[in-house]
C-alpha cells in the first residue's frame, strides 16, 4: 500500500479520535466549570440537606457561580456540614449571606442559592455561611398540610 | 577464506543428541557432522524428526541433553543476540516457502536486507533482482505469494534464503509434491547455490533418488538414532537391512508394516469375547 | 467422583498455563514497545488495518445505538414529564457504559477476531519461524505494532463512537420528536461530568483495547497450526475478549463510579 495513503489516513484517524474527545469533552460535558480552578471556599451548616449531591450547583439570583465540593456529617453539632467552592470572579458575597437549599423543578436535582445580605464585609476563604435554610423535606410538608386541613 | 579451515573443521557437529517433544523420545543419542561446502542430505521416514532436527541447528528448539555446535559455537548456549548473529549466517528453507503473505515477491527477497542493513534502496533493488535472476523469477518480482506455484514459492524462498549470502543453507523437504519438471529445477538450484556459492548444504528429505544423486554425503536416521551415515557409496556398499529397505522402499522388512500393536488375531478374538458377554 | 475431581483439576492446570504463557508473551510483547517507534511505518500500517478500518463500522454503530437511546429515552422521559433531560441520558448511557463496552465487543468482533486470524496463519504457514530464522524478532516484526495499534485505536473508536451517538441521539430527540436542542445539550452538560464520566469511559476504554488486543494477538500466536486451530483461536478470542470486556466493566464501574 502507498505509505502516503497509509499515514494521511492514520494521521486523519487519529485527530478525528482526538476531535471527538474535544467534542465530548466540550459540548457534552462540564469542563469548563475544571477550567477556572480559581475558587475559594465557604462552608455551611444545614439541619437537612434532603438530596443535596457533590458538585450541585451554587447559585446567586439564579447564576450559577460554584458547586458543592464536600458534604460530611459533623457530630458535635448534629448538622451536616456543606462546603461550597466559589468562583473568584464573585469575590463579594456579604457575611450575612443565607444559603438555602433548593429543588430545581418538582423531581429536579437540588442546588444551593445563595441570598446576599447587606453587610459591608465580605465573607473570606474559610469562613461560614451563619443563616441557612435546610432542603424541604416533601413528606414533613404534606405532613403539615394534612394537619392544617384537619384543624379545620 | 582460508582454505585449511574450511576443508578441516565441520561446519555442523550433533553430539549424543537427546530431544523429547512431550512424553516421545525423538531423538536418542543422535550424533553427526556435516562437512563444510558440501551437500549433506539426511534422510529418514516421515515422522523421525528430520525438520526437528534442522530447528535444532537453527536453535529454535533446545536440546534435552546432548550438544550441537555451528560454525564452533554451541547453539543452545548462544545469547539471543549472538544466535541472531549466528543465523544471519544461515539460510533456511521451509517445506512450504514460509513467504510472508502480506509482501510481493521482490519486497520477500528484499525482506533480509532491509532488516539487517541500511544499503541504499538502489543497491536493494540490485542485489534482489540478482538473487532472483539466479532462480528464474526475475519476471516475476511483482506477484504476491498466493499467485505462485509450490515449486515457484520455494524458488523465492531459496532466493531470499540466499540473499544475505550465508555459509549455509538448511533444505527442509525441498522436494516434497513437486512435479518432475519443477523438481529437477530445484535439484539443479541446490546443486548450483552449492557449486557456486561454496555453500554448506544440510537438506533433510525422504526422496532417495533425488538426494541421493546431489550428496556428498548421506545420513540415515531412524527412531531416534542414525542408522548408515558416510558417503554415498559408502552407504550403498555398506547397508544394513534398515537402510536396503528405506533406500529400495520395500514394503515391509526391519520396518514392519503394521503399527505396532497386539496380533490381528488376538484382536479378532477379544472382539467376538466382548460380544458374547 | 475421582474421576470428575481429575479432570476439574487437569482442566484448571491447563487454564493456568494459558494464562502463565499469555502472561509471558505479553511481557515479552511489552519489552519490544521500542520497534514501535523505531518502527513506525509498520506500526502505521497496523494502526490502519485495525483503527482505521475499524471507523465506519464503529461511527455506523454509534449513531444508531444513539437513535435508539434518543428515542427510548424519550418514551421513558416524556412520561415524567422530563423530556428535556434526554440529552443527559443518552450522553451519560454512551460516555460511561455503551460507548466503551459496545466499542471494544464490536472492535474485537471486526479487528480482534483478524488479529488473531492473521497470526495464526502467520504461524501455521512457518511465517513466524521463517522470520525467527532469518534473525527477524516477529515480537518486534509482529506483535509489537499490533499490539500497540489496538491499544491505541480503542480509546479513539470509543470516543468517536460517543461523539457520534450524542449527535444520533440528538438526530432523534431534537429532529424528530421535538425536544428542544438547547435544553438537550444544557441537560447533557449539566449532568455530565468532565472528570467523573468523559476520563472514566476513556479510562476503561484504554483497558478494554489493552485486554482486548492481548486476547487476541496471544490467541494467534498461541493457536495451534492447523485450520481448525486458527478457526477455534477466532472463535475464542470473540467469546474471551466479549466476557473479559463485560467482566472489567462491572469491576472497573464498581471501582469509578460509586
Amino acid at each position: 500500500m502507498n505509505l502516503r495513503y497509509l499515514e494521511v489516513s492514520v494521521g486523519l484517524f487519529v485527530l478525528l479520535g482526538i476531535a471527538a474527545l474535544f467534542y465530548l469533552a466540550i459540548q457534552v460535558s462540564n469542563i469548563a466549570e475544571y477550567r477556572d480552578r480559581d475558587t475559594f471556599e465557604v462552608y455551611a451548616y444545614f439541619d437537612h440537606i434532603g438530596g443535596l449531591k457533590v458538585r450541585a450547583p451554587v447559585t446567586v439570583s439564579g447564576v450559577r457561580v460554584g458547586r458543592v465540593s464536600r458534604i460530611a456529617y459533623d457530630p458535635d453539632r448534629f448538622q451536616a456540614r456543606v462546603t461550597l467552592a466559589i468562583q473568584s470572579g464573585t469575590d463579594f458575597l456579604p457575611m450575612d449571606t443565607q444559603a438555602s437549599i433548593f429543588t430545581a423543578g418538582l423531581l429536579g436535582e437540588q442546588y444551593i442559592a445563595l441570598e446576599p445580605g447587606g453587610d459591608f464585609e465580605s465573607l473570606q476563604h474559610g469562613d461560614e455561611i451563619l443563616f441557612t435554610q435546610s432542603a424541604l423535606v416533601l413528606e414533613n410538608m404534606i405532613g403539615r398540610v394534612l394537619t392544617n386541613f384537619s384543624g379545620d | 577464506m582460508n582454505e585449511e579451515r574450511v576443508a578441516d573443521t565441520p561446519h555442523v557437529v550433533v553430539e549424543d543428541l537427546v530431544f523429547r517433544r512431550g512424553r516421545k523420545l525423538i531423538f536418542d543419542g543422535l550424533s553427526l557432522t556435516v562437512p563444510r561446502g558440501r551437500v549433506t542430505t539426511v534422510m529418514g521416514p516421515s515422522g523421525t524428526g528430520k525438520t526437528t532436527l534442522l530447528r535444532l541447528i537453527g536453535g529454535q528448539l533446545r536440546p534435552d541433553s546432548g550438544r550441537i555446535w555451528v560454525d564452533g559455537e554451541e547453539v543452545a548456549r548462544l545469547s539471543t543476540r549472538r544466535l541472531y548473529a549466528l543465523r544471519k549466517r544461515m539460510g533456511m528453507l521451509f517445506q512450504t516457502g514460509a513467504l510472508l503473505t502480506d509482501l510481493n515477491v521482490f519486497e520477500n527477497v528484499a525482506f533480509p536486507l532491509r532488516e539487517h542493513t541500511d544499503l541504499p534502496e538502489e543497491l536493494i533493488r540490485n542485489l534482489v533482482l540478482m538473487k532472483l535472476e539466479a532462480v528464474g523469477l526475475r519476471a516475476a518480482r511483482d506477484l504476491s505469494p498466493s499467485q505462485l506455484s509450490g515449486g515457484m514459492a520455494r524458488r523465492v524462498a531459496l532466493a531470499r534464503a540466499i540473499a544475505l549470502d550465508p555459509d549455509m543453507i538448511l533444505y527442509d523437504e525441498p522436494f516434497a509434491g513437486l512435479d518432475p519438471i519443477t523438481m529437477g529445477q530445484i535439484v539443479t538450484l541446490i546443486q548450483r547455490t552449492n557449486r557456486t556459492l561454496g555453500l554448506t548444504s544440510v537438506l533433510v528429505t525422504h526422496d532417495v533418488v533425488e538426494a541421493m544423486d546431489i550428496s556428498d554425503q548421506v545420513v540415515l536416521i531412524a527412531e531416534g538414532r542414525v542408522m548408515d551415515a558416510g558417503t554415498v557409496e559408502q552407504v550403498r556398499a555398506g547397508m544394513s537391512a534398515w537402510s536396503k529397505q528405506f533406500l529400495e522402499g520395500r514394503p515391509d522388512g526391519p520396518v514392519p508394516f503394521h503399527y505396532p500393536g497386539d496380533s490381528y488375531r488376538d484382536d479378532l478374538v477379544r472382539g467376538r469375547e466382548s460380544r458374547n458377554d | 467422583m475421582i474421576d470428575a475431581l481429575a479432570n476439574l483439576g487437569r482442566a484448571g492446570l491447563r487454564w493456568l498455563s494459558v494464562l502463565g504463557r499469555a502472561s509471558i508473551f505479553l511481557l515479552r510483547v511489552l519489552r519490544s514497545q521500542d520497534a514501535v517507534v523505531r518502527r513506525y511505518r509498520l506500526t502505521f500500517a497496523e494502526i490502519y488495518s485495525v483503527g482505521v478500518r475499524s471507523l465506519l463500522i464503529i461511527a455506523v454503530s454509534g449513531l444508531f445505538v444513539g437513535m435508539v437511546l434518543g428515542y427510548q429515552g424519550y418514551i421513558t422521559l416524556v412520561r415524567f414529564g422530563a423530556a428535556e433531560a434526554l440529552g443527559g441520558a443518552v450522553a451519560l448511557a454512551l460516555v460511561r457504559e455503551l460507548g466503551p463496552v459496545v466499542t471494544a465487543l464490536l472492535f474485537a468482533g471486526r479487528a480482534g477476531s483478524a488479529l488473531t486470524a492473521e497470526i495464526g496463519l502467520m504461524k501455521t504457514t512457518e511465517q513466524l519461524s521463517a522470520m525467527e530464522m532469518m534473525a527477524v524478532d516477529p515480537y518486534r516484526r509482529v506483535f509489537a505494532p499490533r499490539f500497540f495499534a489496538g491499544f491505541l485505536s480503542m480509546p479513539l473508536l470509543a470516543a468517536i463512537f460517543s461523539a457520534v451517538g450524542v449527535i444520533g441521539g440528538y438526530i432523534v430527540g431534537g429532529g424528530l420528536l421535538g425536544v428542544d436542542s438547547g435544553a438537550y445539550f444544557s441537560q447533557m452538560q449539566a449532568v455530565t461530568d468532565w472528570r467523573e464520566d468523559v476520563v472514566s469511559g476513556v479510562i476503561k476504554s484504554i483497558v478494554f483495547g489493552f485486554v482486548v488486543t492481548w486476547i487476541a494477538v496471544f490467541q494467534g500466536f498461541d493457536a495451534e497450526p492447523t485450520s481448525e486451530g486458527i478457526s477455534r483461536a477466532t472463535t475464542q478470542t470473540v467469546v474471551m475478549s466479549a466476557l473479559a470486556v463485560l467482566g472489567l466493566d462491572f469491576v472497573l464501574t464498581g471501582m469509578m463510579f460509586t
